[in-house]
């Protein structure tokens, strides 16, 4: 069975400027595949290629094992919802969706039939009559979509499409455009920059940087076990820790942070050279707030707060490591048992070695989501 | 109170002269040229006996339909021409490309229609450029003239009144979202079904009140028929010029000018229901 989407080698350059640097990935057929990444680093000209509006300068495109590298838009067997949606103002909703039957030729009750059953499978059986204008963002959302997949397209690229949609809408669109492509079966290829979109939803996320796909697989995969210093920061929340790997007595690695706290690093971290400065990691949900002393093999660290961010389930404290300037993201649960904390009060925290995950280099910048 | 006072005198400063100019300037002059269209320039009250002159001559309604006809052909024209120039100058070329190629059409607009006609002529008469080049290197056997034709004529107004076509066009397709073009393109439109479905019907109120503004220039043009033309194209406006100062007869001249006035207001309305449109919103 060939897959819905292959893609070998893609490369897309403009002048001197790389925007896509030889992708290579396959989706199978009916499943939700997003490409996470921040704003510039190709994911919008890698889709272009795809739905065919750039010419790629090297790679092929494969839908169902055919190679349509050189086929025009018009003719590719996928269509995308635009970021801004691009519902065409002067049809109606049910011409809307109709446009793509009619331009395939199809004529009289077959065209209304499929519009009507798709209208109703979006969940707007009676809208076929109101205007573009008339629809909240949410419709608009579920029209674009249709108009898409009345043609039942090997591939939908989304672009983005909940970008313009206020928060609460947008939480109730990722459940819907999630349960939407479960119940049509049609393969999706998601682009976003926010990563809670795309842990969401699909099945599986390439994260994309600078042009390169930096690691492929499924959410929980790339939460947990990120293969890179850029995937770690980009999915999830994470605290970022410049550390000098060292040995310690027992010939078990170990790190010196802001040189007067020493680590203790999972085995995973052996690999590191010793005396070259290296990044650590540890999820703000990773770490406890006043670690009893009974657990050994913790690490600890004493740390100021510099203020609490109350945010209901979500709740955090941004504290200092002592004599450091760096800030650290730690979760605060609402459990009541830290409720005395507060701004400017000294408290240790702390953490389990084998979750945190440590990449050789300094990284240069943290990557920052702003 | 004072506030309201000087709101009133602003206004009046504003609205005067709009007033002055609307009254004396079309009002006034209309009304005696009403007048003088149901009067002779024999002794006695009113008469029709200018507009049955216009029937019974079938040189004047002849050249009437002439010129309407022609009038409709020449809208036209420049509506199919300047659709796709409007679509490069937005579309196509880069920001600053296309600024420069608005300049390039509007530059010829400094010079006056008499001289631009005038640069046609000696394009296009028996001794002209075009003439001398095609009899030097054995195109033409002999000079032909090129003037004093309908299709000359044509291409003179086409050439005229494409400015005004062209300016419309350019500001609804400018606010066309390429991502329509994209979407249509996406969902298997060809080239023609886009044009058809997506960018005509967005440009629709530009090219109605381009359409409206040639019509009405051609329509009421004197200059590139009479010089493009010649004689053997006769344009409605000639007759109303002949009228008035060969004949002196501003009672016919009149009464001609009134039927071009219906015309155009007929055209245009039909133009309108065909279109769907409304001048509301076309002239806004």
């Amino acid at each position: 069975m060939p897959f819905a989407l292959s893609v070998h080698g893609l490369t897309k350059k403009f002048g001197n400027f790389t925007a896509v640097e030889n992708i290579s990935f396959d989706v199978e057929d009916g499943k939700f595949f997003s490409i996470l990444g921040p704003s510039g680093c190709g994911k919008t000209t890698l889709l272009r290629m795809i739905a065919g509006f750039y010419r790629q300068d090297g790679g092929t495109i494969l839908f169902n094992g055919e190679d349509m590298s050189s086929v025009p838009p018009n003719r590719r067997p996928v269509n995308l919802v635009f970021q801004n949606l691009a519902l065409f103002p002067m049809m109606n909703v049910f011409e809307n969706v109709a446009f793509g039957l009619r331009r395939r030729g199809e004529k009289g009750s077959g065209v209304a039939r499929k519009v009507n059953d798709m209208l109703e499978r979006v969940g707007l059986p009676d809208s076929g009559e109101k205007q573009i204008s008339q629809l909240s963002g949410g419709q608009k959302q579920r029209i674009a979509i249709a108009r898409c997949l009345v043609l039942d397209p090997a591939v939908l690229l989304l672009d983005e499409p909940l970008g313009a949609l206020d928060a609460k809408l947008r939480e109730h669109m990722k459940v819907e455009l999630k349960t939407l492509q479960a119940n049509v079966g049609t393969t999706f290829v998601y682009i976003t920059h926010d990563q809670s979109e795309a842990m969401v939803m699909s099945d599986t996320v390439a994260v994309m940087n600078k042009g390169t796909f930096e690691q492929t697989g499924s959410p929980q995969e790339l939460y947990h076990r990120p293969r890179s210093s850029f995937v770690a920061q980009f999915v999830g929340n994470n605290n970022r820790f410049l550390i000098v790997p060292s040995r310690d007595d027992g010939g078990a690695p170990a790190g010196l942070y802001a040189g007067r706290f020493s680590f203790i690093l999972d085995d995973a971290c052996r690999s590191l050279q010793d005396g070259i400065p290296c990044e650590m990691f540890v999820r703000p949900e990773a770490m406890v707030i006043e670690p009893g002393s009974d657990t050994p093999g913790f690490n600890r660290m004493p740390v100021q707060v510099r203020a609490v961010l109350f945010d209901g389930g979500n709740s955090r404290l941004l504290v200092i490591p002592e004599g450091t300037e760096d800030e650290i993201v730690v979760m605060l649960p609402q459990t009541g048992l830290y409720d005395h904390i507060r701004a400017g009060d000294r408290i240790m925290v702390g953490w389990d070695p084998g979750i945190s995950l440590c990449f050789a280099g300094n990284g240069g910048k943290p990557y920052d989501e702003r | 109170m004072s506030g309201r006072i000087r709101l009133n005198w602003g206004f009046l400063f504003f609205f005067l002269p709009v007033a002055l100019w609307l009254l004396l300037l079309i009002v006034l002059p209309h009304a005696e040229l009403l007048r003088l269209s149901f009067t002779s320039s024999r002794p006695g009250g009113f008469t029709l006996q200018n507009y049955m002159a216009f029937f019974s001559e079938p040189i004047y309604w002849l050249t009437f339909v002439r010129t309407a006809f022609y009038s409709v052909i020449v809208t036209f024209l420049v509506m199919v021409i300047a659709l796709p120039v409007a679509f490069y100058i937005t579309k196509v070329a880069r920001v600053r490309a296309g600024g420069f190629l608005m300049v390039l059409i509007l530059v010829p607009f400094w010079v006056s229609e008499l001289i631009r006609v005038y640069g046609w002529i000696i394009l296009l008469r028996e001794s002209g450029v075009i003439n001398r080049l095609f009899t030097s290197i054995g195109l033409f056997s002999r000079p032909i003239e090129m003037l004093y034709n309908d299709v000359t004529m044509i291409m003179g107004l086409v050439y005229t009144s494409m400015l005004f076509m062209v300016v419309p066009i350019v500001g609804v397709m400018d606010a066309l979202d390429d991502s329509l073009i994209e979407a249509a393109y996406d969902l298997g439109a060809s080239k023609t079904a886009i044009w058809r479905t997506i960018i005509i019907p967005h440009c629709m109120p530009g090219m109605v009140s381009g359409g409206i503004i040639v019509f009405m220039l051609v329509l009421g043009s004197y200059l590139t028929p009479n010089l493009m033309g010649g004689k053997n194209s006769l344009w409605f406006t000639e007759q109303i010029y002949n009228q008035i100062i060969l004949y002196f007869n501003w009672n016919q001249g009149a009464a001609f000018g009134f039927l071009l006035l219906l015309l155009s207001s007929l055209i245009i309305w039909i133009a309108l229901k065909v279109t769907g449109q409304n001048l509301g919103e076309v002239v806004k």
